[in-house]
């Protein structure tokens, strides 16, 4: 089984390229976008086998841009990330395709609980 | 009349003086609407209210029964006075006749007699006991030459040859040709008078015919009157010396003790007081020939009795329909002035209400929004403190590991106290919204107590619990419900002293509801709190209490389809039961917020 190849789409870089980095170091691929057209152009150019999209972006909203990768992409699964008091958007998210959804903040071992169940590839929970 | 001119004038200028004031009156009742809570506002009001009425209806009231009392008075007078009038006259017509009858009867047989005849002294005799029959009242008669020397005299007194010529009256009688004395003692010692006719013999030798009368007619006169007990009536020369005897004044020849009236011909009434200091109507008649002057008296009382009756009468109404002018607007203003606080009380309440749900709304949503905002640069403290401890774990070599490690876990920790802030002013937001949902009603206490946890440690309050495990879950709206035990729970904390204990239950009650009791034992309350503390703006917290709280609480709770129950003991403590229904009755418009 080859390791997870994950997008993260948050317009928090720093919050963002912290939470890749820590994906890598448990030997996932991933690979940062911090917009949706990043995003869309990511998926395009190197397929992922999972997007985690925050549902709160500038410019293109990310519902929009979940709507696109099922379009084009449909193998690739999304877990969407949500506010406190968003569940409608996460209900309207789901509604639409995504895989699962995650509440901020996250925890990493749930995050990557909900990557391996998204998709069937290899991935630590553990350093 | 000038009394009716001083009373118009009166009048007006009273209705300018009051107009004034109305008009101050009335501006201050337009004004009335400025806003402020005053009690004393509202007993100015009605006291103006009250003002404003009395004089309106008083005044009135007043001028009528004035002006009723003087007309009345009046005509009672004149009716009353009017016969005492006539009597008077009569009387003095039934004097006149009297004294004029005597002189004429005198001046007859002077006229019908020659000198000669009447000298003569059985002719004289003879005359007099004709007069004396015919008559009556005759004492004596005699004759007089003009040297003034009575030549012939018949009656009871040896007076023949006396000479008159040096008295008053022979010289009156040459005068005037005729004369009627006062009355008076003389030497015969009873009470008479005098009359008097001249006449002249064919030579011109003037000779005087003198007779002598019982004043004793005069009393069957006045008897003849038909007076009653207290009144009195009599005849007083111009001197006022009684010239007939007075029930109460004297008897004859002593001075009357009446100030003599101004000489009137016609008959007139006049008040007066009496030597006793009796109010009297005096009623009196000057006669020109014979000068004398007839008085009737009557005690004023008795005149008028009618008059002081239908005084009373009249006094009576006029104070009764005051009784019941003021009794009414009394009632009345009461009653207006006790609604107008009402509505001012309720237009306060719906105000103050509407006040503090627009407030929760805004603290609710700047809570969200502060949360959100917090939320973000938390996750990234979060990440980056989770990849400083990710390296730190790869590389067991740093020197710094275990403490570097223990800091990173502090921060993960404080994050998570961050979180469940935020966690929590979100939930406070969101209460705002209604959503009815399903929930356990043990999470949503021990929810509202992690608020208090703080407090009850500060303050040593022994916090017990004891929850039904097998509490079903019920749906209703989990915002509402915090806030419900949140008042409940922070009126227990304020209620009990440090150190005192406050204890939740909750239990199955029936099948169809669940309940929560919180049951403290700090001050309790007494009966008359106690039933107050559902009303708005009803507080014991004197300075900062809204006294929204159970009002609050209570309309939660009702809405919810839920009652509220309440057991206090002052120096007990209180226990808030809180039941609700397992499925909470869902209406339209049943939100409490406005987000």
């Amino acid at each position: 089984m080859e390791p997870c190849k994950v997008l993260l789409v948050d317009d928090e870089e720093e919050f963002v390229s912290t939470l890749a980095e820590r994906l890598r170091l448990r030997d996932i691929v991933a690979e940062v976008a911090l917009n949706g057209e990043q995003a869309l152009k990511a998926v395009e150019e190197r397929p992922p086998h999972v997007v985690v999209l925050d549902v709160l972006l500038p410019g293109m909203g990310g519902l929009e841009v979940l709507r696109r990768i099922r379009d084009s992409h449909p193998q690739v699964q999304v877990i969407l990330l949500t506010g406190r008091g968003s569940d409608e958007e996460a209900r309207k998210g789901m509604a639409l395709g995504a895989v699962d959804y995650l509440v901020k903040p996250v925890h990493l071992e749930e995050l990557i609980a909900k990557i391996r169940k998204a998709s069937p590839c290899q991935a630590r929970e553990t350093l | 009349m000038p009394i009716d001119q001083i009373e118009v004038l009166l009048a007006m200028s009273l209705v300018r003086a009051i107009g004034g004031w109305v008009r101050n009156l009335t501006r201050e009742l337009r004004d009335f609407t400025d806003y402020t809570d005053s009690p004393r506002r509202y007993k100015r009001l009605r006291r103006n209210m009250i003002l404003m009425g009395v004089v309106g209806t008083t005044l009135p009231l007043i001028f009528l029964g004035y002006f009723n009392y003087h007309q009345f008075q009046r005509a009672m007078k004149a009716e009353l006075v009017q016969p005492l009038r006539i009597l008077v006259n009569r009387t003095k017509h039934s004097f006149e006749l009297f004294l004029t009858e005597r002189l004429s009867a005198l001046s007859f047989i002077a006229s019908a007699y020659s000198w000669e005849e009447l000298a003569d002294e059985k002719g004289l005799h003879r005359i007099f006991q004709v007069m004396k029959k015919e008559l009556g009242g005759f004492v004596d008669i005699g004759l007089i030459n003009g040297r003034g020397v009575q030549v012939n005299y018949v009656g009871p007194y040896d007076l023949k040859g006396k000479d008159y010529s040096d008295q008053a009256w022979f010289q009156e009688v040459k005068v005037r040709g005729r004369y009627v004395s006062e009355v008076f003692m003389g030497y015969r010692k009873f009470p008479h008078f005098v009359i008097a006719v001249e006449r002249q013999t064919d030579h011109g030798e003037w000779w005087v015919l003198r007779a002598t009368v019982d004043t004793e007619k005069f009393n069957n006169l006045i008897a003849s009157m038909g007076l009653t007990q207290t009144t009195d009536a009599f005849v007083v020369n111009r001197q006022g010396v009684l010239q007939t005897p007075s029930k109460y004044y004297g008897k004859v020849m002593e001075q009357c003790p009446f100030v003599l009236p101004p000489p009137s011909q016609v008959p007139m009434v006049v008040e007066t007081e009496d030597a006793f200091g009796r109010e009297v109507l005096l009623g009196y008649t000057y006669s020109d020939f014979p000068g004398f002057i007839l008085m009737v008296v009557q005690p004023r009382a008795e005149m008028l009795g009618a008059w002081f009756t239908l005084r009373n009468e009249l006094f009576v109404l006029f104070a009764g329909s005051l009784g019941v002018i003021y009794l009414v607007l009394y009632r009345v203003t009461g009653l207006l002035v006790r609604r107008i606080q009402e509505s001012d009380l309720r237009r306060e309440a719906a105000h103050r209400e509407m006040q503090y749900t627009s407030k929760l709304a805004s603290i609710g949503r700047l809570a969200a929004g502060v949360a959100h905002e917090i939320n973000n640069p938390m996750a990234i403290i979060a990440e980056k403190a989770g990849l400083m401890r990710d390296l730190l774990e790869k590389d067991p070599e740093f020197i710094h590991r275990e403490k570097f490690l223990a800091l990173t876990s502090s921060i993960l920790q404080s994050v998570d106290r961050v979180k469940n802030i935020t966690h929590r002013l979100l939930g406070f937001a969101r209460r705002m919204d209604v959503q009815f949902e399903l929930l356990s009603l043990n999470e949503v206490v021990q929810e509202v107590l992690t608020f208090l946890e703080k407090e009850a440690f500060h303050r040593s309050i022994h916090l017990e619990l004891d929850l039904a495990p097998d509490l079903p879950q019920i749906y209703s709206d989990k915002g509402q419900l915090q806030q419900v035990f949140l008042n409940i729970l922070n009126n227990a904390f304020e209620a009990v002293p440090d150190g005192g204990r406050v204890s939740v239950r909750t239990w199955k009650e029936g099948a169809e509801w669940v309940a929560v009791a919180v049951e403290d034992n700090g001050k309790g309350m007494s009966e008359e709190v106690m039933r107050h503390i559902f009303e708005p703006f009803f507080t014991t917290k004197k300075g900062y209490g809204t006294g929204l709280g159970l009002s609050i609480t209570y309309g939660i709770v009702t809405r919810l389809g839920g009652k509220i129950q309440v057991k206090s003991k002052e120096g007990v403590g209180t226990t808030f039961t809180v039941i609700l229904p397992l499925i909470a009755p869902q209406k339209e418009g049943s939100r409490d917020g406005a987000m």
